[in-house]
């Protein structure tokens, strides 16, 4: 543990996040301009989907980062909660609009992919209805986590609630498909993931990688302004309470 | 025990003292049932096909509403830092709170829940399984309400905010609901969907009690 | 010339497969944008706050009269 807290003070994470973050913003337009090339350039058409496949390399990246934003989430809640780590729950305020959005490009890209393939935009897919759930997990943590006046209640519910949305997930999960499989519509034939084969799989695992970058580098930024928005608080807060007495020549008018 | 018992007696005395709430709630699930009829026709077979879902969505949001004063009167009145102090664990207290709700407004909508299937032309078959199903997927609606009610104290807008992090969570409570009761229509066995809500339901007395307390705790400091 | 029609046509799914990457751009890049410019206006809000009223300014102690001074 003694690692993690060595990151602990703000300015200690600013200046490694000063050295880390030009590495990973230019890492993930590499990655993801390679992903993109490979996936359109050099990957062959699906021998049954045909070129909607190609919508995969960005539906399931987007999947993937949507779940591991919330399980990074529970991890910051957990480690602020537990070990009363400061910057967990900046982080977990962080990344939680990231994985939100990550979640409804997966769930766009879902449908987009699904009208082609199933005649209809939206189906009762077991997948599709667990990452809609998930959407409004996220949604539930963003409102509840602005929903204070004073931070550090909003820091303690919100991770609260991370943790016992974690736990509900798998519950969540199962108790999908099961009601998928029950009501299983005619029409929408589960597509089981096509068969990777290497060609695509190569694109989708840069794209993966290169989606991964990309979090770290949003996360980066909005770990910095959510530092600076506490710090511009207690600025005000500061100022609010202790107005200059008879500072006359600094003439700081309350603007 | 004893002292379960008397948080548990005081928050039933406040219930009984004022009814409003519970029948409140009532009201609320008998309308929004009610309302369905007008919305997809009185059909009879059309009605009985979606009976079993409209009464567990209505019940759900029936529980919603009465969740956000769970634990708001004793914050609000300072109360609950008394309570906090006594030589009961506050998830004991918290739990007891749960109970009571679960008592004083999910019994009622149990009671009430066959009289509205009549109302929806619920085939006879599907009566046991619904009440059974009733039984035993409530008290999870009132342990992650529970929770969902700690956060939420002292936010803005606690009661929608309530409805939008509680809903989502209690969604496998719906499901496993409504099936048990297409499935007793069905013909089939309804114990699996029935052993399903009880697992639900005890792992949710386990931990619920338990993050709802921690959620009150940082309230009250 | 109809090597690129037959790129862009995406084998007849052209209207789905680029929207997908359009609704992934619009949605990943408005975030980035609103982020950055979030943290551009913080910055300069703090620096305006901060050197309006230094935080600790330990040399004008000794001095009378220099404004903020004695101030909590």
């Amino acid at each position: 543990m003694s690692g993690l807290h060595r990151f602990a003070s703000p300015a200690r994470f600013l200046r490694l996040a000063d050295r880390i973050q030009p590495w990973t913003a230019w890492t993930a337009a590499i990655l993801i301009g390679a992903g993109l090339a490979v996936g359109f350039g050099f990957s062959p058409p699906d021998y049954q989907q045909g070129d909607t496949v190609r919508i995969m390399y960005v539906h399931v990246p987007s999947a993937w980062m949507a779940l591991f934003c919330y399980a990074a989430m529970a991890v910051c809640a957990a480690a602020g909660l537990i070990w009363r780590h400061p910057l967990a729950h900046v982080i977990a305020h962080g990344a939680a609009p990231i994985g939100a959005c990550f979640t409804i490009v997966c769930l766009a890209t879902g449908m987009l992919w699904g009208k082609p393939m199933w005649g209809r935009w939206w189906a009762w897919d077991a997948r599709l209805t667990s990452v809609l759930i998930l959407l409004f997990l996220y949604l539930g943590y963003i409102a509840l986590a602005n929903a204070f006046d004073n931070t550090t209640r909003g820091d303690r519910s919100s991770a609260i609630l991370a943790l016992v949305g974690a736990v509900n997930l798998p519950v969540i999960k199962f108790s999908v498909d099961w009601w998928n499989t029950l009501h299983q519509p005619a029409s929408v034939t589960r597509i089981g993931a096509p068969a990777i084969h290497s060609s695509m799989l190569t694109p989708l695992l840069l794209m993966a990688a290169g989606f991964m970058c990309l979090f770290a580098t949003l996360l980066f930024i909005r770990v910095r302004a959510a530092l600076l928005e506490r710090r511009l608080r207690a600025l005000r807060h500061a100022r609010a309470h202790a107005p200059p007495a008879g500072g006359m020549d600094t003439g700081t008018t309350l603007s | 025990m004893t002292a379960f018992a008397a948080a548990l007696g005081r928050e039933l005395r406040l219930a009984i003292r004022e009814p409003g709430e519970a029948a409140a709630a009532v009201m609320f699930f008998v309308l929004a049932t009610m309302l369905f009829p007008f919305g997809v026709g009185p059909e009879a077979n059309l009605l009985a096909r979606i009976a079993a879902g409209v009464l567990w969505v209505a019940a759900l949001l029936a529980a919603m509403l009465s969740l956000e004063r769970l634990f708001l009167g004793d914050y609000e009145d300072g109360s609950f830092e008394i309570l906090a102090l006594a030589p009961l664990p506050l998830s004991l207290i918290v739990g007891a709170k749960m109970l009571a709700h679960w008592l004083t407004t999910c019994i009622p909508l149990i009671v009430a829940t066959p009289l509205m299937a009549v109302l929806l032309d619920l085939d006879t078959g599907g009566y046991f399984a619904l009440v059974a199903a009733m039984a035993l997927g409530t008290p999870t609606i009132s342990l992650v309400g529970g929770v969902g009610a700690a956060l939420t104290l002292g936010a803005r807008r606690g009661g929608m905010l309530l409805s939008v992090l509680v809903l989502p969570l209690l969604i496998p409570v719906l499901i496993f609901g409504a099936g048990a009761v297409d499935a007793a229509l069905a013909g089939h066995a309804v114990r699996q969907q029935l052993m399903v809500l009880a697992a639900m339901f005890l792992a949710a007395s386990a931990l619920c009690p338990w993050a709802a307390a921690a959620a009150v705790r940082q309230a009250l400091e | 010339m109809t090597e690129l029609y037959e790129f862009l046509a995406m084998g007849g799914y052209a209207g789905f497969v680029w929207p997908a990457y359009a609704v992934a751009a619009i949605v990943i890049g408005g975030l980035a944008v609103q982020s950055v410019r979030s943290l551009r206006s913080l910055r300069r809000e703090v620096a305006a706050l901060e050197e309006a009223q230094p935080r600790r300014p330990r040399h004008t102690r000794g001095r009378p009269g220099s404004g903020t001074g004695d101030a909590a």
